[in-house]
This record gives structure tokens, sequence and C-alpha cells, in this order.
């Protein structure tokens, strides 16, 4: 089994290395296919292991690989950090969605990237990812998993400046990590409290501790204000997935990382890095369990953004920036489970979303490359005539996003909505409500993107409607593969993750928070449910998203232009992005850079050494230039001098006695 | 008949011997020779380091490689050396880093390049003496000594304004070192010994303490170089040749963190205790304040000698937060933060040796530090630009770098003295990432910003040669610290059970 696990995290890697390294010596041939290779050798094994724990034939086990460091005698409380693999169902299925995708998205780049000097080192950056990823989601302790964490940023913010030419690109890859780097304050600050409370980085044992009964500690920040350690840690940790997975006010990293090539967007800033803020919080269900406060907070972050980045794509133009504002609200979903305690449907969200906005963004993709780099859905129209694969499977894409019944999405999405309405928790209300409201601007944005792209009238230009044709193979393949879990992969695990048999002690809930347990009738037979979904509200909120978005694209195009006089004030707000962007340029960085140089200029330059060090070196050649004249050489300038200081010397020994 | 060799004596005097070898090879024909002189002495030295390293028994505290002569007798001066977990790491370090600099400045000094390699090994030599001597006054006279190679560095080979460089330097740190010479004095006399151990056993009161805190501090801060007395730092590096600013960054700022270690905390430990809060209070200064100075900075080399400072903060906090979590009685967190502060010495040697040796390549080619004069370097230098990234993310404190081992370690043991020297310690995410990838972004990313950048030429053998070097072991003690950890270990078990123990009588004291 160890064998296995370390083939799936190592090959990536050593695949990448050598492509890294090599690849302009293999050519671009040899150099995709070693990693596809690799990467498909990966897949291969961590699906068997995830069909291992899906039919019950694997048990949850910890392998450890190194020794990483060990601080004082382990009998006196000392710490030992071992790096190693935790494999249980959560991490088999996180392995699999990320292998599955990683090799669509591989085999997709050889047509996508044809024709870019840098494609041995895009092959080599994404198998890179895969490794990172996966070294994230199999992790057996904090501290690789902070390793994986960063590491996935890394390969991000290189992907995303990938072509590093484009000055909007390098823009978005400082700005993307950047902005990760707050959120991973947080939650290195969560890691050290963990390790506060528990005294251990393995999963294992502080998961064990918390079982048993643990004691909490406090964290004073000022005399009166006085935080529990559990608290702080769970708000901790979750700042790191705010970064990670974009929640608000993180998130404006990721509408800008569109500027990476496509693959990318689909592989990493959709299906899986994304995710891991997600994941995270589902692995350490245990922890944030024993926090109501986070758990509060989780859903108000998770509900604002669900609904908020809603509506910020209704008016897109930019194709992969729909679809990145859909990812963004749909993480936003996600979050809500997270924080309604439904860690196995955010999971379960988790996956279905991965297949579908893959399969949006990489389909997405597919319309780029027809339309020769031309990403305005204002100039599109009418493609379901060219590019019919690339129309049938956007449409499964958009349908599974906007949780159609027997869509994968569907009973995801319905099982978010259903358990955040049974959470007893204060935010709660707050949250169901976003997540409705949010079911009917998912559909308009999809459908407004969907009509505006396949149907209407046809507005590109002459030259590119005469190359207009599906691309090859290599593209179209991954674009079905995808497409088929988007439409059914649900309706064989939505009951075994529902119903807990799946995950079984992987995640935990306490049992007030139990929101799933209601929801298990429902999901044991996924036709039933499905005719269940075409009667409560959010379906017709979907279909309502539909028309409205048919209305204003398809039926009455003009009514667009009447509504944006009418309302203009708020399209400035969301074109601005609620002018978060502003706010963190003009003020934030704009300030830290100023504040540097006034520190310097005042403080460094002026303060220290202008007056202090120079101004020492000034006093010094004064002081001498006078004590010089001292030395006249006249006899009685020195008996003069020698009285006097005689005089002192008394008046000094007089002073002493006195004082005593 | 190896172990019998007196091998830190070989360590101090063989690197020194050969420098004076090359001395006297000069001229332009000689050039030659006095290269691989220079290099076969500086490799066996390295050699020699790591077969101490390979011998050295890590499991117990106490000094090994022993070496004891008379040496004045008159005053009890011995020339005694020895190492022990504290002091190894450094030597090798040392070792390492003068081959690396002898290796980049190979034909790249125009004038006296003899010269400048022989300064390189003796200063080599006297630097592995300050880590090997275990008699203060021996320690004092390479302490001083290793000054004057490094003043000649700058002084002859440096930037234009070279003269004002070394000479803040030189007082800066002379001003530091009287203090100390008059400390050492006093407890040598009061010990009737200068063995610096003896000294971790005399019973000190605690205003005698604190005057000789002080006196430390001074010494010591100035080296580090701890706020508000850094200024000669970016100075220093900005005038000084590549060599000159890699063995500054990489060793001569470890000195001061190698005296905290070897002689405040175990000698002054009521002292330091009483003045820890402001010694935290400076090393937050150094991380938060000195980060946002880096921001501002517009010069390469400035922008890393501002950053090593902030990285050297990480450094005195990890040690200084010790007191605070012994109280408590949380030894294991307390070694965690010691080890996390001596990591991090070793890590930054090599991240921001480099550092500067990166911004060395680039200035070999268009002689030119300010950032605004480049843009687009990957374009023409692409392999460059890969070594450059992951120095850059090491400094940027990316885990799987050794760049992360230290600060990780640090920031993880604060917490539990107080949030807030958690927090403000952890802006270094922030703050790091920023200063280091902005540059990045706008010398290596974008078009090509003018002629000079499109006619640059990729990576020589010698340069490649270096950077693997050192890209492996930031790699390497990234993602596997347990063999420098478990060598340090005992020494800062020692230091805690022994030696951080209160000085004011000789009760609890270790005999």
């Amino acid at each position: 089994m160890l064998n296995q696990l370390l083939a799936i995290v190592l090959l990536p890697l050593i695949a990448s290395v050598i492509v890294g390294l090599c690849g302009q010596f293999l050519g671009r041939q040899w150099s995709h296919r070693l990693t596809i290779a690799a990467v498909a050798v990966a897949t291969v094994l961590a699906t068997s292991i995830a069909i291992g724990f899906y039919n019950g034939q694997l048990k949850p086990a910890e392998y450890v690989l190194y020794n990483w460091g060990q601080f004082g005698d382990l009998a006196k409380g000392g710490v030992k950090i071992e790096v190693g693999f935790l494999i249980d169902s959560l991490t088999s299925t996180m392995m699999a969605v990320v292998t599955f995708v990683s090799l669509m998205v591989h085999i997709y780049t050889i047509g996508y990237m044809k024709e870019d000097p840098g494609y041995q080192r895009f092959f080599s950056y994404i198998s890179l990812f895969t490794f990172a990823m996966l070294t994230l989601v199999m992790s057996n302790n904090f501290l690789q998993l902070f390793f994986g964490w960063e590491a996935v940023g890394l390969v991000s913010y290189l992907l995303i400046g990938f072509w590093y030419k484009k000055p909007t690109a390098i823009f978005a890859n400082l700005k993307a990590f950047l902005v990760n780097r707050v959120g991973d304050l947080g939650f290195l600050l969560g890691i050290a409290g963990v390790y506060y409370i528990f005294g251990s980085f393995n999963y294992l044992e502080v998961f064990e501790q918390v079982k048993q009964g643990f004691a909490n500690v406090d964290i004073a920040v000022t005399d009166e204000v006085v935080w529990s350690g559990i608290t702080f840690v769970c708000i901790g940790l979750f700042i790191g997935a705010m970064g990670k997975s974009a929640q608000v006010p993180l998130h404006v990293w990721l509408p800008d990382s569109m500027e990476g090539p496509t693959p990318i967007s689909a592989l990493i800033h959709a299906a899986t890095m994304v995710t891991a803020g997600v994941f995270m919080v589902a692995r350490m269900s245990p922890l944030f369990e024993q926090s109501e406060v986070a758990l509060n907070f989780i859903l108000m972050i998770g509900g604002t953004t669900a609904l908020f980045m809603g509506f910020l794509g209704v008016i897109q133009n930019d194709i992969k920036r729909v679809v990145a504002y859909s990812t963004l609200s749909q993480l936003g979903y996600m979050v809500v489970a997270l924080g309604a305690s439904a860690y196995s449907i955010a999971i379960f969200h988790l996956a279905t979303h991965a297949f579908f906005k893959a399969l949006l963004f990489l389909a997405a993709g597919s319309v780029i490359i027809a339309m020769h780099h031309e990403q305005d859905i204002r100039k599109m129209g009418n493609l379901k005539k060219y590019l019919p694969i690339t129309y049938i499977t956007s449409l499964i894409g958009s349908l599974a996003l906007i949780g159609t019944p027997f869509f994968s999405g569907y009973y995801s999405k319905e099982g978010i909505i259903l358990a955040v309405n049974n959470s007893q928790l204060a935010a709660a209300d707050y949250a169901y409500i976003c997540v409705l409201i949010g079911v009917f601007f998912t559909a308009l944005y999809s459908f407004r993107m969907f009509f505006l792209v396949f149907h209407t009238s046809e507005r590109m230009d002459q030259h590119t409607r005469d190359h207009l044709k599906e691309p090859s193979a290599v593209v179209t393949v991954p674009l079905i593969l995808l497409a088929i879990p988007s439409l059914v992969v649900a309706w064989f695990i939505a009951d075994p993750i529902v119903s807990g048999r799946y995950f079984g002690d992987a995640i935990v809930v306490a049992a007030s928070h139990d929101t799933v347990a209601p929801l298990i009738d429902l999901y044991q037979d996924w036709f039933s449910f499905a005719m269940h979904g075409l009667a409560p509200s959010p379906f017709y909120l979907a279909i309502a998203g539909i028309m409205v978005a048919w209305i204003f694209t398809v039926w009455k195009p003009e009514w667009r232009e009447t509504l944006n006089s009418r309302i203009g004030f708020i399209g400035n707000i969301l074109r601005n992005n609620y002018y978060f962007d502003k706010i963190y340029i003009n003020y934030i960085t704009a300030g830290g850079v100023g504040l540097g140089a006034r520190f310097w200029k005042w403080i460094d330059a002026g303060l220290i050494d202008g007056i202090i060090v120079n101004g020492s070196a000034k006093t010094v050649a004064a002081i001498s230039g006078q004590v010089r004249k001292i030395q006249s050489g006249y006899l009685y300038h020195y008996v003069f001098v020698m009285v006097i200081g005689l005089l002192a010397f008394l008046a000094w020994v007089y002073w002493r006695t006195l004082m005593n | 008949m190896i172990e019998k060799l007196p091998i830190l004596s070989l360590l101090i005097w063989l690197p020194v011997f050969g420098a004076l070898v090359v001395l006297f090879i000069t001229g332009e024909k000689h050039r030659f020779i006095s290269q691989w002189i220079s290099l076969v002495s500086a490799v066996a030295t390295l050699l020699l380091s790591l077969w101490a390293w390979s011998t050295f028994d890590s499991s117990r505290y106490y000094l090994q490689f022993v070496e004891d002569q008379s040496w004045i007798t008159s005053l009890n001066i011995r020339y005694s050396l020895g190492v022990d977990g504290f002091s190894l790491p450094l030597i090798a370090l040392t070792s390492l880093m003068t081959v690396i600099v002898i290796i980049s400045s190979w034909n790249n000094i125009k004038i006296r390049s003899a010269h400048y390699l022989a300064a390189f090994l003796m200063m080599g030599g006297l630097m592995n003496g300050v880590f090997a001597a275990t008699d203060a006054i021996l320690f004092y006279v390479f302490w001083e000594a290793m000054l004057v190679p490094m003043f000649l560095i700058i002084g002859i080979w440096g930037g234009p304004n070279r003269i004002y460089a070394t000479l803040k330097f030189f007082i800066y740190t002379f001003f530091g070192s009287v203090f100390l010479l008059i400390g050492l004095i006093y407890l040598g006399l009061e010990a009737k010994s200068f063995d610096i151990f003896a000294m971790h056993s005399m019973v000190l009161p605690l205003d005698t303490q604190e005057l000789l805190f002080f006196a430390f501090l001074i010494a010591f801060a100035v080296k580090v170089p701890m706020w508000p007395v850094h200024t000669w730092l970016p100075d220093a590096h900005v005038e000084a040749p590549t060599g000159g600013s890699v063995i500054l960054a990489a060793i001569m700022l470890k000195m001061g963190t190698y005296g905290f270690v070897r002689f405040m905390l175990p000698i002054v430990p009521d002292a330091s205790m009483a003045m820890a809060d402001l010694m935290i209070i400076l090393s937050l200064i150094a991380v938060v304040y000195i980060g946002f100075v880096a921001l501002a900075q517009r010069d390469m080399k400035k922008l890393v000698a501002y950053s090593s400072i902030a990285h050297m903060g990480f450094v005195t906090l990890g040690l200084f937060i010790s007191f605070a979590l012994i109280d408590k009685g949380s030894i294991p967190t307390a070694i965690m933060g010691i080890q996390g502060a001596l990591i991090q010495v070793i890590s930054h040697g090599f991240i921001s040796g480099a550092m500067f040796l990166c911004i060395g390549v680039l200035y070999d080619r268009i002689h030119s530090r300010e950032i605004a004069d480049y843009g687009g370097v990957v374009n023409t230098m692409p392999k460059f630009a890969m070594f450059f990234m992951l120095f850059a993310m090491a400094n940027a404190g990316l885990p799987g770098t050794s760049g992360f081992v230290g600060e990780f370690l640090v920031i993880i043991a604060s917490l539990q003295v107080s949030f807030w020297i958690a927090v403000l310690a952890g802006l270094t995410l922030i703050l790091a990432a920023g200063y280091t990838l902005w540059m990045y972004k706008r010398v290596v990313f974008g078009e090509v910003a003018n002629e000079k950048v499109a006619q640059l030429k990729d990576l020589k053998l010698r340069e490649y040669i270096v950077l693997i070097v050192l890209a492996a072991l930031v790699l390497a003690f990234g993602f596997y610290p347990a063999p420098l950890l478990e060598l340090m270990q005992p020494s800062v078990e020692h230091l805690i059970d022994c030696n951080l123990v209160s000085k004011l009588s000789p009760e609890g004291m270790c005999s």
C-alpha cells in the first residue's frame, strides 16, 4: 500500500522534474507522453484506492515516511513531526478527483497549448501541481498540510504568470500570491494554536485528544479580550481556507487568475486547488465541531460569497470571468455546507463541482480556441452550429451547475440547501436565504452566457467565422469524459456519502449539529429524490433564472440597455467588484509601500544615520577641533588645567563623603 | 592517523596558510596558479569540516575535537579550541561559503585578483577560529582579526562610495567590540581563567549581569544587526563586491547570534531574562519595520540587505522567547524556539548568500543594482530565472525550503508566549513575499525592458555550480531538517537545563 501511495505522489513529481530540466532535450512529444503516463498511473492507482474504500475493502490507516524533526524528549512532552500519509475515504475521494481532473487537463493541454513556446514548461508545472495537491490531501500532519497548501499556491503563482510577458498576468500572479499569504498568516496561527492546545501536529493524535476531551487554552489579545483557544484555531484555519478557496473578502485574486492559460483555470482555479480550503475544513471536522462561533463565522462568509459573487457573474462579458465568478459562488455554497456541519455534502459538492466546472472551463477554452483567443461573449453567438460537441457538453455542464434534477450538481446543491435549512445556528437563516437566492442568479448568469455564446445572432467578424470549427480530439475527448460524471456521478455516490456509510469516522459531526441525518431517507433512491426535486422552490428559482436569461439575451436583448440605464449605479458597484480591488490596491498596498518609504527616509536615513551616526561623527570632529586647541604648549595652560582638575576631583570626593 | 590530527587548528590555519602563499603569487601570468591554490585549500578545509561533522558525536552536548595549549601563561590565556552543536554547523557553513565565494569570483575581479582570493581564504580561517575558540581572549583576537580582510575587501574592491561604507562598517563594529573586550577582561579576572565555559558557571549578582548584558548587547547587536544599530549593513552590502556581500550576510551576521548563544545567554541569564521583553520588541521591529523598509527599496542589494535584517529578527526572537516558555514549563516549545533560531541562522546563510550571488550574476553583466534598470530578464536568461525564483521563494519562507523551517518553528513557539508576538512575527509571511516577489516581478518578468537586457547571456558553468549547490542545500534542509536538528539538540537542551538557570546563587546550577 505504501508503495502505491508513494507512486501516486512521486510519479507526477519525477515527471515534472525531468520535463522541467530536460524539456528541450526531450521535445514536445516525449514531454507530454511522460507527464501524462505518470498522471495516468497515479489516476488508476488513486481510483482503485477510492473504489477500495467504496466497497469497504480498505480501512483508514496512517503511513509514516520519515521524521522531519523532533523537539525535546518525547517522554517529557516533546513533540515529533513525522511526514507521512493519512489515507481514508475522505482522502481517497480527493485523490481520485484530483488525479482524474488532472489527467483530463493534461490531455486537453496537448491541444490547447500546441502552439505555445512554453509547452514543456507548462507540462512540468501542471505535473508539479498534481504532486503538491496530492501531498496536501494525503497529509497526516499539519506541517505537511501547510507545505502542500503553499506549494499549490506556488504552482498557481507560476501558472497564472505563465505568459510572463503579459503585464496583466504578472500583476495577477503576484496579487494571487500575496492575498493567499494573508490567508496563510491566519492558517499558520491556527496551526500554532493546534500545537498550543494539543502539543502535537499529527492529525490522529489531535483528533484522539478531541475525542477524549482536552484542556482548552485561553489566548489573550488584551487583558480584557481573551479568546477560546479552539475558536482561535478554527477561525485561524478558516482564514487560510478563505484565501485558498477565495471567500469574501479574500476572493479578489481568483477572477484575475483567469490571466493564466485556460487548462489551469480548469484544474487549479476551479476543480482542485480552490477547493483545498473546503477539504481542509472537512478534514478538521472534529476541531470545527468544537466551536460554534467558528461555524457561525463560516456560515456568514460562505453565504455572502455564494450570493454576492453570483451577482457579479451576471455582468461579466469575458467568458472565463463568468465561469470564475460562478466558481466563487459555488465555493460559497460548499463553505455554507461546512458551516452547517454538512461536511460530507460539502465534499460531495466539491466532487461534482470539480467535474462540471472543469468541464465548463475546458468548454470555454474550446470556444476560445475556435474563436482565435477572443474571450468576449458579446462577440460570439450561434456557436452551436460550429461546435456541436462543445455545445452539448456545455449544456450538460450548465444544467449540472444550476442544479437541474437528475444532474449530479442537483444532488449536492439540493443537499446543501436542505442541510443549511436544518441548521440551528444563528447565522444559518442568513446563509439559507443567500444560497436560495443564489440558485436564481446561478441559473441567470449561466444561461445568459450559454445563450450569448451558443444561441443568438452571429456577432463575430468574417475572418473568425470562416475558421470556426470544433477543435481536435484531444480537446473534445476530455469534454466528453468530464460530461459523463457531470451527469451521472451522483447517482452512485449520493446515497453512501449522505448516509455517512462512505466517510464513516473520517468526518465527525456533533449530534446537535447533525443537519445531514434528516436527509438520509431522501437520498436512498436517486431517481425518486430527483423527482422530489421537481417540487420545492430551488427548482423554480432555477427555471426563473433561465427564463430571465432567455428574455434578456434571446427574446428582448434591447431590454438590457433599458435595465442598465435604470439601475446604473448598481452596475457601477458590481463592475468595480464592490470596490474591493480599489481599496486593497490604492490604500493597503500603496499605503504599505509608502509607509516603508517613510520609515526609511525619516527613521533610518534621517534619525539613525543622519542625526545619531553621522551626527556623532560630526560632533566628535567638532569637539576634537576644539580640544586640539588645549594642547597649546604653554606651561601655564597645563598648570591651569591641572589645578582645575584637582579641584574637580576634590569636589567629587567631598560630595561622595557628604552623600554617605 | 587522521583521528590524531588537530582538526580545528587545521580548519583555522590551513586556509590562512593558503592565503599567505597566494599573497606572494601575484601578477597576471600566475593568475591560474593562485586561483587553484585558493580553491584547493578552500575545498580541503571544507572536506575537513565535513569530516569533523561526520565523526562528531551528536548525542552529547560537550565540546569535541578539543585542543588546549598554553599561550600567554602570565595571564592564563590559552590557545584552546573545541566545538559543540552550536559551533560545528557554523564552521561547516563558513568553509562551504568560502569555497562558493572563491568559485564565484574566479575571473570576475580585474585588479589584484590573487589578493582578493587570499582575503577570502584568510577570512574563512579566521571566522572558523571565532567559532572554534573556547578561550575568551583567543575568541576576541579572531573576532577582531576577521574584520581586517572584510575591511580590505570592501575598501579595495568595493563600489564608488566604498570609503564611507568601510569606515561606517568598521567603526560601528569596533565600537561594539570594545565593550565586549571590557566585559571579557572583567569576567576573566573574576573567574581567574579566560575559559568561556568556566565563565558559564560563575555566580554573578544582577547589577553586574546587567552591565555585562549591555556590553555584550552592544557588541553582538551591531553584528546581527538589530534595530537600531543596523544602518551599516545596507551601506556595506551596497558597496561590497559580490563575494564580500555573500560572506557578510552568510557568516558575519551569524557572529552576533553566536555571541548571544555562547556568551550572553549562558553567562548573564538573569539579566537576559530581565531584558527579554526589550529584545523581543527589538526583534519584532526588525521583522515588521524593516520588512516595510525593504518594500520601499529600489536597489536590489539594499533590498536583500534589509531582508537579511528582518530574517535575523527571527533568530533573536527565537532565542529570547525561550525565557517565557521555560517559565511556563513548556520546555519542548522552548527547545523548538531556540532550534528554530539556530536553523534560521544556517538557512539564512544559504539563502542570503544565494540571493547576493544571483544579484552578482546580473551585476556582472549589466553593472547596475537598480531594479529599474532591469525587466524581462527571463526572456534572455531562463535558467537563471529558475534559480532566482527558487531562492526568492526561499527568502519568502516557502515550505519545502530551508527558509521556512526556522520561521515556522519560531512563530509556532511564540504563540504560547503572546498572541501579538505571533501575529507580528507572522506578518513576515506577507511582507517577505511582498518585497521579494515584487522585486522578482520587476526584474525578471515582463517584456525585455531595454537593449542591455536583450544582450544578456544565461548562466556560465561556474555560476551553475555554485547555484546548484546552494539550491540543493536549501531544498534538502527544507524537506529534511532532522539531521541538523539532531546535531544541535543536545547543545540546546544543555543550554536550557544548565545555562539558562539563575546565576545569582550557586544553587541549581549544573556542576
